[in-house]
């Protein structure tokens, strides 16, 4: 257990040697140094600021527009294939009608046309439909519905990151979480309110001609409320050009009504609705609809057929802005809730590094007196293993760019706390054996031999604890898990090795000394 | 002779010390289940600020004016000096703009510039999900605890091992029912790092026991656990003590998010050094540990 071999001193201070490369950039602040890389360890958003923000897609009203179009098409089959139904009910996923029982094949024959009931992947369905005596009762499947969740979360995220993309933030990272959340974070940003109304807003831009009381538009009119008045105006359903036909968008500024203002462009399909829909209204106002609230209602009086268009609504700067944004980005399938907000200031981040390396620094100091108070050389033995620890520690977080958190920091400080232990047992039963072993050599060979399995058990059980913890928690405690387990790995190998080689050195030369701890 | 020489009997009154654990045993779950636990925002949903003022304000000023927004119950109360404060909100807001609307309710309401430096945000689905994950993360570590020791031990020390850590942390919960401080995330974080240190301290004292067990199979098992307890006292003493120092540090020093979680670290330390010596020992003496740990050899010819 003393005899190390050249090749094994030569391997740890091979370590070393690595670990302080890795552990030296964290603290300069060199770009592209020719001599050491520029990882560093990564700072959670608790500790350099910055918002992480979890989004949930409200996919109700997706499912709910699905049910009305499956209703619609059925209808229209069963009147194609002229089966006589009654009693059509559409339910939140469902959908029940009853027909009469002589038609029974024919029924049988539509509802497995595919058409009707079309394949999801290989094997998959989208509805499941149950046959009764002269009931039928259908009911989306969960294949469905997480292929309408799918679909409109792998559209969302995409808009999310368009509409961060404009605001400029650095490194955002956006994933999906689950089958209908998107997971944002935000590092560095000082105040996320902006972006929070952004993502909020689902920005379904609809052209649309108010009503005229004698309209025989068979869609209908609907009355919606405009976003600045007390204002209610009657909209008809039908759509003349929607967002989708908008390829760009920019703030601007009216001279003539002294007011912001946003610009949009059309594209061709939608420049030429455009045109052949204001040529045949002039004199009618064309209400500008944003997420089911009239913006402004304008009237036309020329034909528009360059696919330019303005639209004013009493906008500050600001508000003009984030339009065109909105419009640019495209509009979200769904709404997207905010179920989960942690956003920390950069002050308070760097409040927060610092009273953790205060600690830090304390509580090693703390640590190493006492060390030396019990034990004297062999606490100093203990305590150059301490800081090799550290900077391993820090450099291993540096070389796998984990995160480091504020609760990751008290597991650093807790490390440096439960590192001494092993050299506590290694030491305490040095002792006992020099009770009943006059021979140095012997007696802290013996030692270091009888105490591994006791090292190992115990810190085999502290590092499930580890485990778990990564494998549950969450953004900050992960942190602290990561560094937990780091530590306990890279505590075994200071003391267990490194420190068994510093206390060889030292017993070969006291060999035949008498040897006090 | 120096403290740790001495020879104490550990297991004299090791029936009045069961006594005492069952008595904190019963009352953390009486507490647990009439005053409860003050449940941060990560279980309970809600929003938490923290914010800063340029001046000195008071927390009551600045409850009062929250109370005018319709914001649910709020709490209000001075964090780390009389310019700092913690406002804890009931509601989430359904509103995307609900934590800007209340900032600027508050710079009107009050006229003074306000910081806002530490915002949570948490809904009631996802409070119930980290609910759920905390008792299934703590209930994870506990089984693979006990799987552990088992294939390390024998059964009777997997089983004293987990009695001691279900005792480690129900006291631990007790003792937050009893102060109030505020059960959160990293609370749940600190339980499972008390369940890992209070494992290592009980694993190296049963060690100590299954060592002695095989060296000698006729001294007296009460005598056996104790001369266990005793070998390993300075260290368990020494280390808990270390452990102490640096989080009596991050406590003292490491700030007002960090307090909560090194207390439970500190109190956890106290009660796992505590029970690995006077319940987990114990134990294995109502169990009664197998003493013939001889292996079996083969005197055939």
């Amino acid at each position: 257990m003393l005899y190390f071999s050249r090749f094994k001193v030569f391997s740890i201070f091979l370590i070393f040697i690595f670990g302080v490369y890795f552990f030296i950039p964290n603290f300069l602040s060199l770009n592209n140094n020719f001599f050491f890389t520029d990882k560093k360890v990564n700072l959670g958003l608790d500790l350099q600021g910055g918002s992480y923000i979890l989004l949930e897609i409200d996919s109700k009203p997706l499912i709910d527009q699905k049910i009305q179009a499956k209703s619609l098409d059925l209808r229209r089959e069963l009147r194609k294939k002229n089966i006589n139904y009654n009693n059509f009910i559409v339910g939140i996923n469902s959908l029940s009608f009853n027909f009469n029982p002589n038609q029974r094949n024919l029924v049988n024959e539509l509802l497995s046309d595919s058409s009707i009931n079309s394949n999801i992947g290989t094997s998959g369905k989208e509805l499941t439909i149950s046959v009764d005596n002269d009931k039928v009762n259908i009911i989306f499947t969960n294949e469905l519905l997480n292929l309408i969740k799918k679909n409109a979360l792998e559209q969302s995220i995409e808009i999310v990151r368009n509409r961060i993309d404009e605001l400029g933030t650095k490194e955002p990272n956006i994933i999906t979480r689950g089958s209908d959340r998107i997971l944002v974070e935000l590092p560095g940003l000082k105040d996320p309110s902006e972006i929070k109304k952004l993502l909020g807003k689902t920005a379904k831009l609809t052209f649309r001609f108010l009503s005229n009381s004698n309209d025989e538009n068979s869609l209908g009119v609907e009355i919606l409320n405009s976003p600045k008045k007390d204002f209610k105006y009657n909209v008809e359903k039908r759509i003349i050009i929607s967002g989708e036909n908008l390829i760009d968008a920019q703030p601007g500024f009216d001279q003539l009504s002294n007011s912001s203002v946003v610009n949009f462009k059309l594209d061709n399909l939608g420049a030429r609705k455009f045109a052949l829909a204001s040529k045949n209204n002039i004199g009618r106002n064309l209400a500008i609809v944003l997420d089911n609230e009239v913006i402004s209602a304008p009237v036309i009086r020329d034909a528009i057929v360059t696919g330019n268009g303005q639209i004013s609504g009493n906008f500050s700067s600001q508000e003009s802005n984030e339009l065109a944004i909105l419009l640019r980005s495209g509009a979200l399938p769904a709404p997207l809730n905010i179920i989960e907000e942690r956003s920390v200031g950069p002050d308070l981040g760097k409040e927060s590094i610092e009273k953790g390396v205060l600690s830090l620094l304390i509580g090693m100091l703390l640590v190493v007196l006492y060390m030396i108070y019990n034990y004297r050389i062999f606490g100093v033995f203990a305590n150059i293993s301490l800081f090799a620890n550290l900077i391993l520690i820090v450099s291993t977080l540096s070389i796998f760019g984990s995160t480091l958190t504020l609760p990751g920091i008290a597991g650093i400080i807790l490390t440096v706390g439960m590192a001494v232990d092993s050299n506590v047992l290694i030491y305490e039963r040095v002792k006992e054996e020099l009770k009943i072993e006059k021979n140095n050599l012997i007696a802290f060979d013996t030692a270091y031999k009888k105490v591994l399995t006791t090292i190992l058990d115990s810190n085999i059980t502290t590092l499930i604890a580890a485990f778990v913890l990564y494998y549950m928690g969450s953004g900050p405690v992960k942190g602290f898990a990561i560094t937990l387990a780091i530590g306990i790995i890279s505590t075994f190998f200071t003391t267990y090795v490194f420190g068994r080689y510093l206390v060889s050195i030292y017993v070969k030369k006291n060999k035949e000394n008498l040897i006090k701890i | 002779m120096s403290f740790y020489d001495n020879k104490y009997n550990f297991l004299k009154y090791k029936n009045f010390f069961m006594g005492i654990s069952l008595i904190f045993f019963t009352f953390s779950i009486i507490f647990f289940f009439t005053k409860g636990l003050n449940l941060g925002v990560d279980f309970k949903g809600g929003t938490v600020i923290e914010m800063k003022f340029e001046e000195m304000n008071k927390s009551e000023d600045i409850r009062k004016s929250l109370l005018k927004i319709n914001l649910g119950d709020v709490k209000v109360k001075e964090f780390g000096s009389n310019k700092e404060f913690l406002a804890t909100i009931e509601q989430k807001g359904k509103n995307n703009d609900f934590v800007s609307s209340i900032k600027n309710h508050l710079e009107k309401d009050l006229n003074k510039k306000v910081d806002f430096r530490r915002v949570e945000v948490v809904g009631s689905k996802i409070s119930k999900e980290l609910t759920r994950d905390g008792i299934y993360s703590v209930l994870l570590a506990l089984i693979l605890m006990l799987i552990y020791i088992w294939f390390r031990f024998e059964w009777q020390f997997s089983l004293g091992s987990i009695i001691a850590l279900v005792h480690d942390v129900i006291i631990t919960i007790g003792a937050f029912s009893l102060i109030g401080y505020e059960f959160n995330l990293s609370i749940v974080a600190a339980i499972l790092t008390i369940v890992g240190y209070s494992m290592n301290d009980t694993v190296i004292i049963y060690d100590r026991i299954r060592e002695f067990l095989k060296k000698d199979d006729q001294k007296d098992l009460d005598e056996l656990i104790n001369d266990s307890i005793n070998s390993t006292l300075s260290r368990t003493l020494k280390t808990s003590g270390t452990t102490l120092l640096a989080l009596i540090s991050i406590y003292f020093f490491g700030g007002e998010i960090l307090k909560g979680f090194s207390f439970a670290l500190i109190w956890g330390i106290l009660i796992g050094t505590y029970s690995s010596i006077f319940v987990a020992s114990p134990i294995l003496i109502y169990f009664k540990v197998k003493r013939n740990w001889e292996e079996v050899v083969d005197t055939s010819p």
